[in-house]
């Protein structure tokens, strides 16, 4: 029996009178990789939310690693190990491609942000202007090993390190984030949508790319409406439908399951019905 | 027990006039989310057409009314038209800091045109009081309160019944959404600032004649007033705006009741940042809001700074240090250390607000405890100035990150209102603290500059003073800009939620942003205190802070170099060209108006 790293019992989210996330279960194991899919509006980054902190939930219970980690600010799960990338995306705009990435390792900062309660950010900030040998080396190693994060990537984003995020392209600004989130060393990491905008090649490539870190033992939440990516990625999937999980399992049974297609085609036909009348 | 009731009334009518300032606000941040720093000024502006109507024109009261109403509404379409509407598409910062601009511009034309001598505004009114109960109550009090209802019943059948009213609304509730159902959303934004402007306008004049004098300084109090009332009913909510108005009235006059008239301001301040922080959505907001929505462009213009290289640099840091010895005239001396001293207060305000993008309009609040710390250190407890000044910028840092921590919560314009109210809070403080501060005389006699017992008072040695504390500053801020500290506060600046999801918590490194800049800022202030040997609560108002805030975008928000070109460009640019004072402050307004719009990167470009 592996280990169970996140563990969800029972989240709801409501807005108004909308439950954007209605009493959602969910095991994810150790090394385990889940796809939510479902419909638009079906409550799935609302779930990312919840489980990131960037939101709290009415009722249920998150715990990450046996630890309830309910209601805890997206700073604390940032330490904790969990790193999520953004639908939209929200690289910073004004940051260099390495900067970008250097704040996903800020986490990791030991030497430059010493545990000292109090005084820890005078202490950080004395630091940060007299810069200690320790300090400088600290951040050589980081800037050396995001460039072997930005390489997984291959001639992508190295060449633009030096650029301003905003001056990259759609898709670069995707693996910006994704770069961003491998430099927390996640131990759970969280995917939005990581190929919204890109094309079949490029999708394949951030396919391999996530088989590649799949395969490196990291578990991974993924939210992916490319259905192809997600057959071949998926230890399991969940269907998500207002705010419910309508189904649960291997792809291809989840993919024949009356109740998926309802969701799916189902509002699908009445649109196409409707426009057709 | 008839006092009460009469402070009750005074409270309401007060209140009264506040809600026509403060549903123009309402409306204006419901359709643009944008708070409107202008608004005071159309007041300003409504309150001395009425005073050219009465006394110059001496149009019956309807009459007043209907022409102050109409110009400022007119005022208002403008602004709408030519400050904002070119905005649509820019950075957030932008149509907030072309509100503070085109309030700059407005008073400073209503000062120039009428002098900032207060006059009297007569009411046209027979003076006679009616007694209610215990309490007494005017035909002028009638009519404010006249005024207040009869334009909320016509703005709410207009809002309601009207088809422009439903596009307003819709607007409000969704502006995308609007636009693709075919809301003109222009004729919208046009609609809403001629209303807000109409009230506001009328709202001025009624203020005029219940005091009977209108003044200049009206237009910032005016504008604070109105926020706070609009920010206590909840942004954006026009009925809650007239609530908070008359909550608002209430508390200042019985404030003013059991405390006395200087501590009117203070109560509209505390209850202001109250509010702020334990209900940031207003009294009558739901508990909790749906999270925001991913924001999508940039908080400031994204621009590559210009690379200065380093021997440049070094080779103008050498020109300027020699500058004494070259046979230049005292008055070129004075003019750059009025820079190097601008030149600290910018590098202050260009970490706080361009590095961390926390828009601060109170900065001068930071030169001012500097300022009072040092000379009180050095006055009372005969502190070696030196020591004295280091000590004013560690109060500054201490006291005013401490004050301004209320605020890290608090997002985009919400932060310049805090700062603002903050900065009068600290103004205010200076007054009435009189065992302290010694109050409204000042404090005199303060020791000039030394350094290790050596008094500095020829302009040459105050020059290299000043001009070594303010590069070493630069110094330092450009190692922090370089350390990791300067990308995460960048990191928050751009988008605070993705920040906050890699661990970096707002309120560490905003309190470290606000610990440096209030040092510098406290710095500043120190030498500023010893080298006017007397202060007092007037001595850094808002109109440093907005020279200030100029200074950082001209040169270029979270620009080191930017931040001292800048400085050396404002205060010498207008001495080179020997223009007069009065229209100095004119021009900071201009100049900020055309960088918005033409280089909102500054010269040098935001890092």
């Amino acid at each position: 029996m592996s280990t169970t790293m996140l563990s969800l019992r029972g989240l709801t989210r409501r807005f108004g009178g909308l439950t954007a996330v209605d009493a959602i279960d969910l095991d994810l194991a150790k090394g385990e990789l889940i796809s939510i899919i479902g419909p638009n509006g079906a409550g799935k980054t609302t779930l990312f939310n919840l489980v990131t902190g960037l939101d709290r939930p009415d009722a249920g219970t998150v715990r990450f690693e046996g630890q309830d980690i309910t209601g805890l600010s997206p700073e604390r799960l940032a330490a904790e190990g969990i790193a999520r990338t953004f639908q939209l995306g929200r690289v910073f705009g004004n940051l260099s491609v390495m900067d970008n990435v250097l704040i996903g390792a800020h986490t990791r900062l030991r030497a430059v942000k010493p545990a000292v309660p109090v005084i820890g950010p005078l202490l950080e900030l004395g630091l940060a202007l007299l810069r200690p040998a320790s300090v400088k080396a600290e951040e050589e190693r980081l800037r050396e090993e995001m460039k072997v994060i930005l390489a997984r990537f291959g001639e992508r984003l190295l060449p633009r390190i030096d650029q301003p995020a905003y001056s990259l392209s759609y898709a670069n600004r995707r693996r910006v984030e994704i770069a961003r989130a491998l430099a927390l060393k996640p131990r759970l990491l969280l995917l939005d949508e990581p190929t919204a905008g890109m094309n079949p090649t490029e999708t394949t490539e951030m396919q391999g790319l996530v088989a590649e870190l799949k395969a490196e033992g990291l578990t991974i939440l993924l939210i992916e409406h490319k259905l192809e990516m997600v057959m071949r990625l998926s230890d399991r999937v969940i269907v998500m439908d207002e705010g419910k999980k309508i189904a649960e399992g291997p792809g291809e049974a989840v993919r024949n399951d009356p109740k998926v297609i309802e969701a799916y085609l189902g509002h699908g036909l009445t649109t196409e019905r409707e426009s057709a009348a | 027990m008839s006092s009460w009731l009469d402070y009750t009334i005074n409270g309401l009518i007060v209140g009264n006039v506040y809600a026509l300032v403060a549903v123009g606000l309402a409306l204006i941040f419901g359709v643009s989310r944008l708070i409107n720093f202008a608004q005071g000024s159309i007041y300003l502006v409504g309150a001395y057409i009425g005073w050219v109507a009465v006394v110059q024109l001496h149009t019956p009261l309807p009459l007043t009314i209907i022409v102050v109403a109409v110009a400022a509404a007119l005022v208002g379409l403008i602004i709408e038209r030519f400050g904002l509407r070119p905005l649509q598409n820019s950075v957030r910062i932008a149509p907030l800091l072309a509100t503070i601009g085109i309030s700059f511009v407005l008073d400073q034309l209503v000062m120039l045109t009428f002098s900032p001598n207060p006059r009297a505004l007569p009411s046209q009114l027979p003076d006679v009081r009616f007694q209610i109960g215990g309490g007494t109550i005017g035909p002028l009090d009638l009519l404010i309160a006249g005024v207040g209802i009869t334009s909320a019943l016509l703005l709410f059948v207009f809002l309601r019944y009207s088809k422009l009213g439903w596009a307003i609304r819709a607007t409000a509730q969704d502006r995308d959404a609007a636009m693709q159902m075919g809301v003109d959303v222009n004729r919208v934004n046009q609609a809403v600032f001629g209303i807000a402007a109409a009230l506001g306008g009328v709202s001025g004049l009624l203020v005029g004649m219940y005091y009977n004098q209108i003044d200049t300084a009206m237009s910032l109090q005016a504008t604070l007033k109105g926020v706070v009332a609009e920010v206590v009913g909840g942004a954006g909510n026009v009925p809650g705006a007239v609530i908070g108005s008359l909550l608002l009235g209430l508390v200042e006059s019985y404030g003013v009741a059991v405390f006395g008239t200087s501590y009117r301001n203070l109560f509209a301040f505390l209850l202001l940042v109250v509010v702020l922080v334990l209900r940031p959505n207003g009294l009558f907001a739901s508990a909790r809001q749906a999270p925001p929505e991913p924001l999508t462009g940039t908080f400031i213009a994204p621009s590559r700074p210009v690379r200065i290289p380093r021997w440049a640099l070094l080779v103008a840091t050498g020109i300027f240090a020699v500058l004494p010895l070259l046979p230049v005239s005292f008055y070129v001396l004075q003019t750059l250390i009025n820079a190097w001293l601008l030149g600290m207060l910018a590098l202050s305000l260009t970490l706080v607000a361009g590095t961390i993008g926390q828009v601060s309009l109170g900065h001068a609040a930071l030169l001012a405890i500097g300022a009072y710390t040092s000379a009180l250190l050095s006055l009372t407890f005969s502190v070696p100035v030196g020591l004295a000044i280091i000590g004013g910028g560690l109060m500054s840092a201490a006291l005013g990150t401490a004050l301004i921590s209320p605020s890290f919560r608090l997002r985009g314009h919400y932060v310049s209102i805090a700062t603002l109210a903050i900065g009068e809070i600290v103004s205010l403080v200076i007054l009435n603290w009189e065992s302290v501060t010694r109050g409204p005389i000042g404090i005199s006699g303060i020791p000039p500059l030394s350094l290790a017992g050596y008094e500095l008072v020829s302009p040459i040695s105050i020059y290299w003073f000043s001009f070594i504390v303010m590069v070493v500053l630069a110094l330092l801020q450009g190692r922090l800009l370089g350390s990791h500290l300067g990308r995460s506060f960048r990191a928050i600046r751009d988008d605070d939620i993705a920040a906050r999801a890699y661990g970096l918590s707002l309120n560490r490194y905003k309190s470290l942003a606000f610990i440096f800049g209030g040092f510098a800022a406290g710095v500043s202030g120190g030498i500023a205190a010893h080298l006017y040997s007397y202060i007092n609560h007037e001595t850094f108002n808002t109109q440093q802070s907005i020279l200030a805030l100029t200074v950082v975008i001209l040169g270029g928000l979270g620009n080191v170099v930017g931040a001292i070109v800048g400085a050396v460009a404002l205060v010498g640019l207008p001495e080179v060209f020997r223009i007069a004072a009065e229209y100095r402050i004119l021009i900071y307004g201009i100049v900020l108006l055309l960088l918005v719009r033409f280089r909102p990167q500054g010269l040098l470009g935001t890092m």
